[in-house]
């Protein structure tokens, strides 16, 4: 990547050696980053007698897709893949619009308990998902939504950050425009419908991309809630394809690794934005 | 009750200004009729918008911790009928090896975790932000914060053919600089080392993409005065941008820190907890004793233990900060 573009000017000559270097330490830094993602694609399309070759060859000699012929075999990708995109879409859309309505009602909206509801709602960021887990877990079973989906779906539904999030959100916008909206007749709902909703849309989008990534990579509370093969996500599908690994190869694994990363990674290429300043404007909890 | 007198104060005064220029001669006790019905539709409102959060949150969240720290104090199978226990699974966790070990564990886990995703991300984060074409600039941000996107589970599936002693490309890499093969999985240390090293690669990215946000906040005049007195690089950063920094590598490190401390996929993939208890961390013990063993009031207790672990580690982050955080 670098090399021709140097030849410096005589005066910047000093400077020459201190950017090259730090480039070069960052492309290497960079490639160790990603060698285990161009390992994994690429032992993925190997033969198995060739899957255990060092040094790895980055490009196999005659490639293959026996191995995700393999993953479909021994797993139902298609109804893991369908499980899992349905959770995840679901908790997406649902945590847009409980986290726009939210995040409206604590910037624009005047009532009674603001502050400390604003203040629980806050505190519950740090609450660690696991303490909380085995009691959620047993208000699941009463209402009968263990290994369900929807008992996956509907706690997922409130989102702290994202509330937070979208009430900062809206706190940017100016606040005249609503204010002219009031003056030519426009109820509250409407104000909001009409005048602020629109503008939400790229904040929503931050919501919904961090939801989708975060849910779609889920291991922890699927791991726990459902039990019958049929309502398994993709990372325990995935999980569950190394135990009946004793007769086949590593390729197949792998294959199944790099399935469930392509939404993940088309996310990332499309909502990269987003998930960038998501994680960036207050960094917690994911 | 002081309700009524409440209510008009928030928005009322500019309202009535507004309608002053425009509504021509508005008797005032209309147009507090008009605020008043205008008011209660935003409550009404709020109360609408706010009903799925707030109830979500009281049913997800709120009941469940008081539900643990009752449950905490009962013997549970799910079967049979709770059984009072007070203090006592407590005192039989504080006395089980297994859950001493664990929390051992996962606060070794935290430092070095922490301390060498904090340097990590900082080291590159610094690196990126110097002077380099635009393209390439975003390319490694791309690079570092890839590994985040990927499913914690799955990348351990992964890095356990990565780490494997014999035929593990880790070990092929190190051989090609001269270091002698290392039992990553096998042996206690090599275990830890490897747990680390699979949760660090995947987290580093997110402190890094706070300490890029936090430089650019800082100005660039900071630095040019800097140089222009002499300063190298190297004293540049430790005198300069650390101390600016300062807030973002407190929430940084406050965030590494919760998330650390609940670690589990990497372990329960890459390792399942061994060999012996070396890599059994206390979400792990909380896992296993809950829905294995079905011991709903221990796995309680342990999980109690954690939220005040955490709870106490933050609080001493946030009382340790005041000396070092520097506010501009």
């Amino acid at each position: 990547m670098p090399g021709p573009r140097t030849s410096p000017t005589p005066s910047r000559a000093r400077h020459r050696l201190a950017p090259w270097g730090r480039i070069a330490g960052l492309a290497l830094c960079a490639l160790l980053t990603l060698g285990p993602v161009i390992w994994t694609v690429s032992t993925s399309l190997r033969t198995p007698a060739e899957s255990f070759d060092l040094p790895p060859k980055i490009i196999p000699t005659d490639p293959t897709v026996d191995a995700y012929r393999g993953v479909f075999d021994q797993i139902d990708v298609w109804l893991y893949a369908l499980n899992s995109a349905l959770v995840t879409a679901l908790i997406a859309a649902g945590q847009m619009i409980t986290a726009g309505l939210a995040g409206y009602a604590f910037a624009r909206l005047e009532f009674r308990f603001k502050k400390p509801l604003f203040a629980l709602v806050l505190a519950t960021m740090m609450v660690p998902l696991q303490v909380t887990m085995v009691p959620v877990f047993l208000e699941l079973k009463t209402m009968g939504l263990t290994d369900t989906l929807l008992g996956l779906i509907v706690p997922a539904f409130p989102t702290a950050f994202g509330t937070f999030l979208m009430r900062q959100y809206f706190l940017g916008m100016p606040k005249d425009l609503g204010e002219a909206a009031m003056i030519d007749g426009a109820g509250p709902w409407r104000v909001f419908r009409s005048v602020y909703a629109p503008l939400a849309a790229p904040g929503l989008a931050i919501v919904g991309v961090l939801a989708f990534n975060y849910h779609w990579n889920e291991f922890f509370r699927p791991l726990i809630l459902e039990t019958s093969t049929e309502n398994l996500t993709l990372p325990l599908g995935l999980v569950s394809l190394q135990g009946n690994l004793g007769t086949g190869s590593i390729s197949v694994v792998l294959a199944g690794v790099v399935l469930s990363m392509i939404p993940a990674v088309i996310v990332f290429v499309v909502g990269q934005r987003p998930l960038r300043e998501g994680i960036t404007s207050a960094g917690v909890n994911r | 009750m002081t309700n009524t007198e409440i209510r008009p104060v928030g928005p009322e005064p500019a309202r009535t200004r507004r309608n002053r220029r425009t509504g021509q001669t508005r008797k005032a006790s209309e147009s507090t009729a008009a605020t008043t019905i205008r008011t209660r539709g935003t409550r009404l409102l709020a109360v609408l918008f706010l009903a799925p959060t707030v109830v979500g949150i009281v049913v997800f969240t709120v009941v469940p911790i008081a539900g643990s720290v009752v449950l905490s104090l009962f013997q549970w199978d799910v079967i049979d009928d709770p059984r009072w226990a007070g203090a006592a699974n407590y005192r039989e966790i504080l006395t089980d090896s297994t859950v001493l070990v664990s929390f051992r564990n996962t606060l070794v886990f935290m430092v070095l975790a922490v301390a060498l995703q904090l340097l990590i991300a900082l080291v590159l984060a610094i690196a990126v932000n110097g002077r380099m074409p635009k393209w390439l600039r975003s390319v490694f941000r791309s690079a570092f914060f890839f590994p985040l996107v990927l499913s914690a589970a799955s990348i351990s599936v992964v890095m356990k053919y990565l780490f494997n002693q014999d035929f593990g490309p880790v070990n092929w890499l190190l051989g090609t600089v001269g270091i002698p093969s290392v039992p990553w999985l096998t042996s206690e240390n090599g275990a830890m080392a490897a747990v680390v090293l699979a949760y660090v690669w995947q987290q580093f990215g997110f402190s890094f993409l706070l300490f890029v946000g936090g430089l650019n906040n800082i100005p660039k005049e900071v630095h040019e005065a800097a140089s222009l007195d002499g300063a190298s690089g190297v004293r540049k950063h430790l005198a300069i941008t650390l101390p600016l920094l300062s807030p973002t590598l407190l929430v940084a490190s406050v965030v590494g820190i919760i998330n650390a401390l609940q670690v589990f996929e990497q372990p329960y993939v890459l390792t399942a907890g061994g060999p012996g208890d070396s890599t059994r961390t206390v979400v792990m013990v909380i896992y296993e004793t809950a829905f294995e063993q079905l011991r709903f009031g221990e796995a309680s207790a342990v999980g109690v233990l954690l939220f005040a672990l955490i709870m106490a580690v933050t609080a001493l982050q946030f009382r340790l900060s005041r000396r070092y955080v520097h506010y501009q």
